[in-house]
């Protein structure tokens, strides 16, 4: 049925659809309506799951890593500077091979305090083993949560579902949400591949010596190997439930694309209609929705950008010293591939700034006027006022 | 021969890998022989990490997860969480912590997790100081002693921090201290934790590391008794952080006895041991007060 839901929102429902068993959370805002919502489920006995108020992100991922090992199925969401803290936690839930979901709300980190739109916090977090998936809006937030415990259950590996700060979080928009039966349909019951039982004793997460480490290390490699197909099996069963589907990365206007803009979150709606504009006039530019970040879907990249010469990467974020986060990985996974377009790499809408029609129309005829990318990342829409250019 | 009443069956192998004589390894058998085999052991880094085995191999015959440094409180919640979700409330998870992963680093998780009054028992095996990583102070390094990090004439100036009272502070249902030395004591207060189930239960036990207290492979369970005989570690109960009992109460030896047979005090002087005889009195007068009768109204 469709209701006017805000995202986080979306994002609680699917959590409550998936019947989640332990969930833990440490309030950060722009995340507190999504664990907020899913207390107030546990409360009125909508969800049967257990809602444990920890004393820090740190812990709060320590919680879930410790049902997910007790065979629960888990939860547990965050933003910016939470995700900072857990990150050392990070590494144990992915290396654990555990199906544990999080949302990640993208939120800049301080200083200054900023409590706006910035992907640098889940960005940071990309060696830490956990596939991440961006979202447009509520539905596909709701849509992705969903469908991240089928693919963490299936990949015994950890799933963020990321959204962005206010753009996503708290705006209200129609979201179909199912019954339960039909979510069921699509989720069954969790049935843990390891858990800790005391009529077979073993150790989790012990001590690894050099002999086994390394290995170890190529298994969890293999698994991320796995999952694009995984998430492919998974998204024919949603889209047969459901009749939605989303892909690893979404190829919009394409196919005889000469600029290709690229970019993750809630700018791709606003770009979908810049590149409509475009279009209208002649131009010929696509648009590349980055959904998938880890595992890197190297393969489906290199196949979608087809001919275009030139692709121009919107960064809601920075590596300081290097560049935009996205733009790198698109380079490096274009380099040794049959085409090689030359990758343009701009920072814009850091910290909640607005990423305007005007802002990625400048990104693209910026792109299309020169001749070849600047070395470093050309940062859009600095206000001289305050930092002279 | 007297038969002990204590439980017989181990759950903890021989082949750990605790140093010769490691006070923390006697822990545990004594503890994992009272609790029985539905327990679950949650540990967070420290030596225990180690002695319990590398992969994939593991000298404790109950389930272990073993967690980050700061994390025992919470990842025992959470666990505790998933087993009550299966509906099993027969297994016991208890998570165990040097005093590092207690006082200092997991004292966070331990408090947020005591605060919401988590269905576990935790324990602390102190060895006081950081063992693992090569003797470095921890906040339960007593004053006088020196560690890879108070060398020298820099030895530790500050108390240790007194974590049962912390505890205690906290309303815990039960909080106890134990000893290596007196294992019927210990036992009994393991099987006390088992059958307190439905809050948060803390046990504190004094450890002996002859590696970082630089004592002989032989003297660990004498030192621990003398812990107890000079007063430096008292037995002792608290219940709802208010009621106290003093299990142990001999006629007391001086500090000195204690200190001065470990290499890690050798630099202490007459006056040095003065400074912490007057300590330990004046925390004996303390936990008396608080042992004594509990107050009627008429005394409000
Ligand atoms: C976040 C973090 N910081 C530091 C360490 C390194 N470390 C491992 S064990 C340890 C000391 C443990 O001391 P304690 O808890 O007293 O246990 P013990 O080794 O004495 O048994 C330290 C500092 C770590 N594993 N994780
Ligand atoms: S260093 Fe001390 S506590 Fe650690 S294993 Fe050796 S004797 Fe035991």
């Amino acid at each position: 049925m469709k209701e006017v839901v805000e995202g986080s929102h979306a994002v609680s429902e699917a959590v409550r659809l998936a019947r989640v068993q332990v969930m833990s959370a440490y309030p950060i805002t722009p995340q507190t309506h999504i664990v907020e919502a899913l207390s107030e489920y546990c409360a009125q006995g909508r969800m049967a799951g257990r809602f444990i108020c920890v004393e820090s992100e740190h812990s709060a991922m320590a919680a879930v890593i410790g049902a997910a090992s007790g065979g629960a199925r888990t939860f547990t969401a965050t933003s910016s500077h939470g995700l900072a803290l857990m990150h050392e936690l990070l590494h144990w839930a992915s290396a654990a091979r555990l199906p544990i979901v999080m949302a990640e709300v993208n939120r800049a980190l301080g200083p200054g305090w900023n409590i706006w739109m910035d992907q640098t916090d889940s960005l940071a977090q990309r060696d830490t083993g956990w596939i991440q998936l961006y979202c447009e809006d509520g539905q596909e937030a709701l849509d992705t949560t969903l469908l991240a415990f089928r693919l963490a259950e299936s990949a015994d590996l950890p799933v963020m579902v990321v959204l962005d700060a206010f753009f996503l979080s708290h705006t209200y928009e129609p979201v179909d949400i199912p019954d339960q039966a039909t979510a069921d349909r699509f989720l069954p019951a969790y049935r843990p591949r390891i858990q800790l039982d005391t009529r077979e004793p073993c150790a989790l997460s012990q001590m690894a010596p050099p002999g086994c480490y390394m290995e170890m290390r190529y298994d969890i490699q293999a698994g991320m190997r796995r999952v694009p197909d995984l998430y492919t099996t998974a998204e024919n069963d949603f889209e047969d439930i459901f009749g939605r589907r989303y892909g690893m990365l979404e190829a919009y206007r394409c196919e005889d694309a000469e600029i290709i803009l690229a970019m993750a979150g809630t700018a791709v709606s606003t770009s979908r209609q810049v590149v409509d504009d475009l279009r209208d006039r002649g131009e010929k530019v696509g648009l590349l929705k980055i959904r998938m970040f880890r595992p890197f879907p190297t393969d489906l990249l290199r196949r979608l950008v087809g001919n275009a010469q030139k692709i121009a990467v919107l960064d809601r974020n920075f590596c300081f010293g290097l560049g935009g986060i996205f733009a790198q990985e698109i380079r490096a996974a274009l380099y040794h591939g049959e085409r090689q377009p030359s990758v343009f790499s701009y920072i814009s809408g850091l910290g909640g700034r607005d990423v305007t029609p005007e802002i990625i129309e400048e990104i693209y005829r910026r792109s299309k006027s020169a001749d070849h990318p600047e070395i470093e990342s050309v940062w859009v829409g600095l206000d001289p006022g305050i930092c002279p250019v | 021969m007297i038969r002990s009443p204590l439980p017989q069956t181990d759950y903890m192998t021989s082949g750990h890998v605790g140093c010769p004589g490691c006070g923390a390894t006697v822990a545990m058998k004594f503890a994992l022989r009272a609790l029985g085999e539905k327990t679950m052991m949650v540990i967070p880094a420290c030596c225990w990490a180690i002695i319990a085995g590398s992969h994939p191999q593991s000298s404790l015959k109950v389930p272990i997860l073993h967690t980050a440094f700061a994390t025992a409180g919470a990842a025992a919640s959470g666990l505790r969480a998933a087993l009550d979700m299966k509906g099993d409330t027969d297994t016991v998870v208890v998570a165990w912590a040097g005093d590092g992963g207690t006082f200092d680093i997991g004292f966070q998780a331990l408090s947020g997790a005591v605060e919401r009054n988590e269905d576990f028992i935790y324990v602390c095996y102190d060895n006081e100081a950081y063992m693992n990583t090569g003797v470095q102070r921890s906040s339960s390094t007593p004053f006088g002693t020196r560690t890879t990090t108070t060398p020298g004439s820099n030895w530790k100036q500050t108390r240790k921090k007194n974590i049962v009272e912390a505890l205690a502070a906290h309303r815990i249902p039960y909080a106890a201290t134990a000893s290596i030395a007196f294992p019927e004591d210990m036992i009994r207060k393991f099987q006390r934790a088992r059958m307190l189930k439905g809050g948060s239960r803390f046990i504190h036990v004094f450890a002996t590391c002859p590696t970082g207290w630089r004592v002989p492979t032989d003297q660990c369970i004498k030192i621990a008794r003398l812990a107890v005989q000079t007063r430096i570690f008292p037995l002792y109960e608290v219940t709802d952080g208010i009621h106290y009992t003093l299990n142990q109460d001999a006629s007391p030896r001086p500090v000195r006895d204690y200190l001065q047979v470990q290499g890690r005090f050798s630099h202490l002087s007459e006056v040095d041991y003065d400074t912490i005889q007057g300590m330990v009195d004046e925390d004996w007068m303390l936990l008396k007060r608080k042992v004594g009768p509990w107050p009627s109204e008429t005394d409000i």
